[in-house]
């Protein structure tokens, strides 16, 4: 048995030819039904999401399965060859598995280090073990790759900083306030990525969304969406004495909110901390007013900033991530030889215990035993048995190079035809 | 010096090393072993005072090096007790070399145990004395807090190097928060202290205050905390103001502990 990864990436693929061959929905069920019936494959697990179509497989001999699957994926999802061979790639053994590993550890992610693949991985799993599409090899290795995802997570600091504007927000939020859910925004305007921002805060537990909008029925509409609250836009330095996050993008040309005002406010605020977060290009919020004590403003440069600044440190923790991966696969890969001798141990024993049993059955026929000497004789052919058996068992388990000489050389010695390959 | 002040020596020492090395390294087996050989040294120093105190009969705080050692002790206990509040494995970063510091001093100090004048030996040496180290203990946890703050601000508004320390550092407001109720702690404390020195001076010496060197710094350091509690609550002077203020108040008790005790003048000239 072995294993082989057959799939397509936003790296392989354009999202066109992704979704054209995306297991969504009903068609993750049926897929998985006919992969299971592929000629030479054994298990099979499809995971689906919108920057990959893989399916991980054990199949008897990678190179005739690979056009099986192929040619399986083309009239599954009515694709002719020619672009689907231009989409897929093919892992098999080693590879495989660090493939695997990879994607779970999300190190081959479009956002390196983003989570939410490593719950994908686990949903596709489980559905291949639901309908039974998974054996001892797939279980291993899917569970393995779920531990080395953790361990990644753990060891590396790949997942730990915001990759995303809104995201970066949000973190300097938690690194100004020590407690979210007793703070409020105010949203000044109503641009695309403040309202991200805003509804990023949101589900960081802050208490409340307060929009200030120039056109109040927009800004209704926008608070009801964060179960907020709106006021009319001449109100919002009166609002800024209680707000605690302003998230700013008003789409005026000027500063709307100045140097002198901030003064003001800040008297008004007993000087408690404010985070003032401008989204607007050109700026809202006069620069100058990041000079003053217990404000924290940023604009867009600043949080792009802070957001490659994160990315660069993904990329170095990326760097231990492949280390463990590869460290995880040399583990996994042990676990595979070993279970290769499987077979051949069992064979093995089985014609050992068929000869023991035949004999001993000669001589219980042959001569009158008393229970007492039958148990005698039953118990020095089991001795003689084990004893002779234990070295080539021993020997099957160890971790050897040449393992597949070895069984070979062990079904000839002793005469073991038959499918012992597993 | 005995044993046991030698091996706690050692120990906040190597919980030191530890701490900076928490600087630059996120690693909770560092912060873990940072506070077991705190919390060793802390407990061998703890029995070294212990000693002490069986052997004088009174609080060990009568010559330089049982002064600074047992200054070093209440920054310690302190710090324990944050750290069980508030669980910031790197605030000991920031605070063990203060207690390191004052006890690699007090190894360097004179420590010779002269009896003690007649006119001292009153149960108020134990009270004020007591209570004028816990708070100034108070005060120098609420100098290493306002440097953390001054630190994490320093990378807020820097807005670069938004990872590492920044990461492990604690929100600027809870900084804030654990800084004020330091000072809230402390300045009580040093007040009782204040007055029980004052009724002590009253029965050895016959007045409450005689413009000793001593304690016109105290009165100085009551007075810049002063300012501190009332600033903030009038003004609302907190966060960057309350942390410089907080490092300046911790300034002045250094001086007047260490700069008096190097000049020996006047009536703490035991101390």
């Amino acid at each position: 048995m072995r294993v082989l990864v057959a799939g397509l990436n936003h790296k392989s693929a354009d999202v066109e030819v992704r979704e054209k061959l995306a297991f969504g929905g009903e068609k993750l069920g049926a897929g998985l039904h006919g992969l299971k019936a592929v000629d030479g494959l054994r298990e099979a697990v499809i995971i689906s999401t919108c920057n990959r179509v893989e399916l991980y497989t054990s199949v008897d001999e990678p190179d005739s399965a690979s056009k099986n699957i192929m040619a399986f994926l083309g009239s599954f999802h009515g694709i002719q060859a020619g672009p689907l061979e231009k989409a897929l790639y093919f892992h098999k053994d080693r590879d495989a598995v660090r493939h695997i590993f990879r994607v779970a550890s999300s190190l081959d992610s479009m956002v390196l280090g983003e989570p939410q693949i490593l719950g994908q991985l686990k949903a596709a799993f489980d559905f291949s073990l639901k309908n039974k599409a998974t054996g001892v090899l797939m279980n291993k290795l899917l569970k393995k790759a779920i531990s080395v995802a953790k361990r990644v997570r753990t060891e590396t600091r790949i997942a730990e900083s915001a990759v995303s504007i809104s995201f970066a927000a949000v973190e300097l939020a938690k690194k100004i306030f020590s407690d979210l859910s007793d703070k409020s925004v105010l949203l000044l305007g109503a641009g695309e990525m403040a309202e991200l921002a805003a509804m990023h805060l949101k589900s960081s537990g802050v208490r409340e969304i307060v929009v200030a909008n120039r056109t109040y029925e927009r800004g209704c509409e926008l608070a009801r969406n964060f179960t907020g609250r709106a006021v009319r836009f001449e109100e919002f330095p009166h609002e800024m004495l209680s707000s605690d996050i302003i998230v700013c993008s008003t789409g005026a040309s000027d500063y709307v909110i100045k140097k002198s005002h901030m003064h003001h406010i800040m008297k008004g605020r007993k000087q408690r901390p404010i985070f003032m977060i401008d989204i607007s290009v050109p700026r809202n919020i006069d620069p100058g007013i990041d000079g003053l004590d217990n404000i924290y403003l940023y604009d867009v440069d600043d949080l792009q900033g802070v957001v490659d600044a994160n990315m660069g440190g993904r990329k170095k923790e990326a760097q231990k991530a492949e280390a463990i991966v590869a460290e995880e696969v040399e583990v996994f890969e042990r676990w595979l030889a070993s279970l290769q001798s499987v077979p051949a141990i069992v064979a093995l024993r089985q014609r050992a215990e068929d000869i023991k049993n035949q004999e001993l059955l000669k001589v219980i026929n042959r001569v009158r035993l008393d229970e007492k000497e039958r148990k005698a004789v039953e118990y020095m052919a089991a001795a003689i048995v084990n004893k002779l058996m234990h070295p080539p068992t021993a020997a099957l388990k160890e971790d050897v190079e040449d393992r597949d000489n070895l069984i070979a050389i062990i079904q000839k010695l002793y005469g073991l035809n038959g499918d012992t390959n597993g | 010096m005995e044993i046991t002040f030698q091996l706690s020596l050692i120990l906040y020492f190597g919980a030191m090393v530890l701490g900076f090395l928490e600087l630059f390294r996120n690693s909770k087996a560092i912060t873990w072993t940072m506070l077991a050989l705190l919390g060793a040294g802390f407990g061998l120093h703890t029995v070294s005072i212990m000693i002490s105190y069986f052997m004088a009969g009174h609080l060990p705080i009568t010559n330089p090096h049982e002064a600074t050692s047992f200054f070093a002790w209440c920054i310690v206990f302190l710090f324990f007790v944050l750290e069980y509040r508030y669980k910031i494995g790197i605030m000991g970063s920031f605070i063990i070399p203060f207690a390191f510091a004052l006890m690699l001093s007090s190894a360097l100090l004179p420590m010779e145990v002269k009896p003690l004048a007649p006119v001292l030996q009153s149960s108020w040496l134990g009270v004020h004395t007591f209570f004028a180290f816990l708070a100034n203990a108070s005060f120098a946890l609420a100098a290493g807090i306002g440097i953390m703050y001054l630190v994490q601000e320093h990378y807020v508004k820097g807005k670069k190097h938004l990872a590492g320390l920044f990461q492990r550092l604690p929100s600027l407001q809870s900084l804030d928060e654990i800084n004020y109720r330091l000072i809230t702690i402390g300045f009580p404390l040093f007040t009782v202290a204040m007055i029980t020195g004052m009724l002590w001076a009253d029965t050895a010496w016959g007045s409450y205050w005689s413009w000793d060197p001593r304690e016109v710094w105290s009165l100085i350091t009551w007075l810049i905390f002063a300012i501190i509690l009332h600033a903030r609550m009038v003004a609302g002077w907190r966060g960057r103001r309350a942390a410089v203020l907080s490092i300046l108040g911790f300034v002045t008790i250094i001086v007047a502990f260490g700069g008096l005790k190097l000049l020996q003048t006047g009536q703490h000239v035991f101390l």
